[in-house]
């Protein structure tokens, strides 16, 4: 059985509060920082551990920590990234909501690391329990001298605040989180310069996921060695694994990166429900490209995911039965897509709109064989040809399951009905 | 009119925006014309300016609804569990409404939203600022019956 580390506390009473959170070893990282590091070495020690970004682009955090500006003349700033949106993800409100405390030294330590004197919390709008204990989580944080002037007598000052979203997904991207946080539409910025030299108010700036700052009080407790040790060698240290769809116990897993994808679905989250047959895994959130039973004992990793041609994302594994009707699937990822995509380029606005239509009319039976071609055009242009990642994260899946299941497009044409459940 | 005074705007001032916005939809109910008006003075920005900002975040409501805004998730992870599309059409037929509607007693607005962040404990949906998880038909009825409980 794993250790947990992440989601120890999970099952405590009052997991949230900061006595509970004392009671076992909190807050001692941060105290252990002050009193013995400097900030380059606790930067070597996030690099050595291997720690690489859970919001979905897999970054290795001590190399975005070291691109920060050394010089104490120029003001920096920290933004946690609570606006988890990419469905079938739901890590980031659990950690908030169960244990905030975990992530807010998270953020002390990497604002002292790289010079930081504000941080702040973006959460998403929809998060109302989120937005409480987070402000909660912060007042007793500053009450108990963890945050504001002279962190416990060492010198070093930081201010944390919580900003609110208002409802748009897009604002999980880091140069659109920081556009709505300096209270502007959430539309992507031009990618470089990257937020660690022009971040917010164009100063540098570290964005990090809420699982990626809750790993670093462990690193410093019990060091990168130990850290590294857990894994694989490219993808080192826990993992929140969020499985959804038609397994018998949904729900959040922390398990070791590498974990076998059988295993997860299996030994933890029971198989499938009713003992149907399963048809396809999303691994990573709805962004990934789908994996088919027969790829079950792949390692849920960074780097064996992506070898397979999909990502590990946010680690948000959704399950499809036999039953399910992979057109329809589709059509509700592209639902999302285009009703998140942000309008700022005319690729990703019209590719995930002109999309919508094709399987709308495919799903409801009105679809023509060109349908299903144009649909594949439309998906492999979008393709690295939109402003931000969101073209990609909108054709991929689409793509994918005209690979996996185009023989369902086209008993849908023919037949004008689904495959499946008929 | 006021392009000058919205480059000299103070960014700490102009951030405040959002939590503006959210202040005044929560004192007149939804963002009237007066209200985005009267954030854009405070801020001093264009009205033209806060009213995009407005349209552009789904959680600010430009137009009135009723006291309980329901919203449905119609994601992946709630439809393959029996919510999304069927939780909304149970909710239809139950109000006599349809999406983006209100009940002609102002009590209910149906909408639709994407996901929650809720999957594993789906079908999900929101009332107003709450969020419910694992709805049933039977968990809907009841929902409705407690809110309106609270206005005979
Ligand atoms: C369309 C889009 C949406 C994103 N949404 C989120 C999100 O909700 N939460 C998150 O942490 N990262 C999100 N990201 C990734 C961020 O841009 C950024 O890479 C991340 O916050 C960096 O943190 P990490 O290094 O700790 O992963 C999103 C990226 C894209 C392209
Ligand atoms: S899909 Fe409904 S909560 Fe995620």
């Amino acid at each position: 059985m794993f250790e947990k580390v992440l989601t120890r506390n999970f099952s405590l009473p009052r997991s949230e509060s900061i006595d509970t959170y004392l009671a076992n070893g909190g807050y001692q990282a941060l105290q252990k920082v002050l009193r013995e590091y400097t900030p380059e070495q606790v930067i070597e020690m996030v690099t050595a551990s291997g720690l690489r970004g859970r919001g979905g682009a897999g970054f290795p955090a001590g190399r975005k920590w070291a691109f920060i500006p050394k010089d104490p003349q120029i003001e920096k700033y920290v933004c946690v990234n609570t606006d988890e949106g990419e469905p079938g993800t739901f890590k980031d409100r659990e950690l908030v909501e169960k244990d905030p405390h975990q992530v807010i030294e998270g953020v002390i330590i990497a604002s002292y690391a790289v010079g930081a004197h504000r941080a702040f919390v973006y959460i998403r709008g929809e998060f109302f329990l989120g937005v409480k204990r987070w402000i909660k989580a912060i007042d007793d944080a500053y009450a108990k001298g963890f945050l504001g002037k002279n962190i416990l007598g060492s010198g070093f000052s930081l201010d944390l605040s919580v900003h609110r979203g208002a409802g748009a997904y897009i604002c999980g991207e880091e140069t659109a989180l920081i556009e709505s946080l300096e209270g502007k539409r959430g539309q992507p910025r031009k990618k470089p310069p990257y937020p660690a030299s022009v971040g917010l108010w164009g100063k540098p700036t570290l964005v990090h996921n809420v699982e990626t700052l809750a790993n670093v009080p462990h690193i410093i407790n019990r060091g990168a060695e130990w850290y590294a040790s857990i894994g694989t060698p490219k993808s080192t240290g826990p993992k929140i694994f969020c499985v959804s769809g038609h397994v018998k116990n949904r729900g959040i897993f922390e398990l070791p990166l590498g974990v076998p994808l059988r295993e997860i679905l299996y030994e933890y989250a029971g198989g499938m429900a009713f003992d149907k047959k399963l048809k396809a895994v999303i691994p990573g959130g709805a962004s990934t490209p789908m994996l088919t039973p027969d790829q079950l004992d792949i390692p849920m990793a960074f780097e064996t995911l992506e070898a397979a041609g999909t990502m590990l994302g946010t680690g948000a594994i959704i399950v499809m039965n036999e039953d399910t009707c992979m057109v329809d699937v589709a059509r509700r990822l592209m639902r999302f897509f285009a009703h998140e995509s942000c309008g700022h380029c005319t690729p990703c606005r019209t590719g995930t709109t002109r999309m919508l239509a094709l399987l709308e009319d495919l799903e409801h039976g009105r679809g023509k064989a060109e349908d299903i071609e144009r649909l594949e055009e439309i998906a492999s242009k979008m393709r690295g040809l939109t402003f931000c990642p969101m073209g990609d994260a909108a054709a991929n899946p689409i793509l994918s399951s005209l690979k996996l299941f185009r023989d369902e497009y086209e008993y849908h044409v023919k037949y004008k009905r689904c495959a499946v459940a008929a | 009119m006021q392009p000058l005074e919205a480059k000299i705007a103070d960014p700490a001032k102009r951030s405040m925006l959002l939590t503006a916005l959210y202040i005044a939809q929560e004192q007149y109910g939804y963002l009237t014309k007066e209200a985005i008006e009267r954030v854009a003075t405070r801020l001093g920005l264009p009205v033209a300016d806060v009213y995009s900002m407005a349209s552009f975040y789904s959680l600010y409501r430009l137009q009135p609804t009723g006291r309980y805004v329901l919203q449905v998730c119609e994601g992946l992870s709630c439809h393959l569990v029996g919510g999304a599309d069927r939780l909304v059409d149970y909710l239809r037929k139950k109000l006599g409404i349809e999406v983006g509607e209100t009940t002609p007693d102002g009590l209910f607005t149906l909408q639709t939203v994407q996901c929650l962040a809720s999957c594993g404990t789906s079908p999900a949906m929101r009332v107003n600022d709450a969020l419910y998880e694992n709805m049933t038909a039977e968990k809907v009825d009841e929902l409705l019956d407690t809110l309106r409980g609270y206005h005979v």
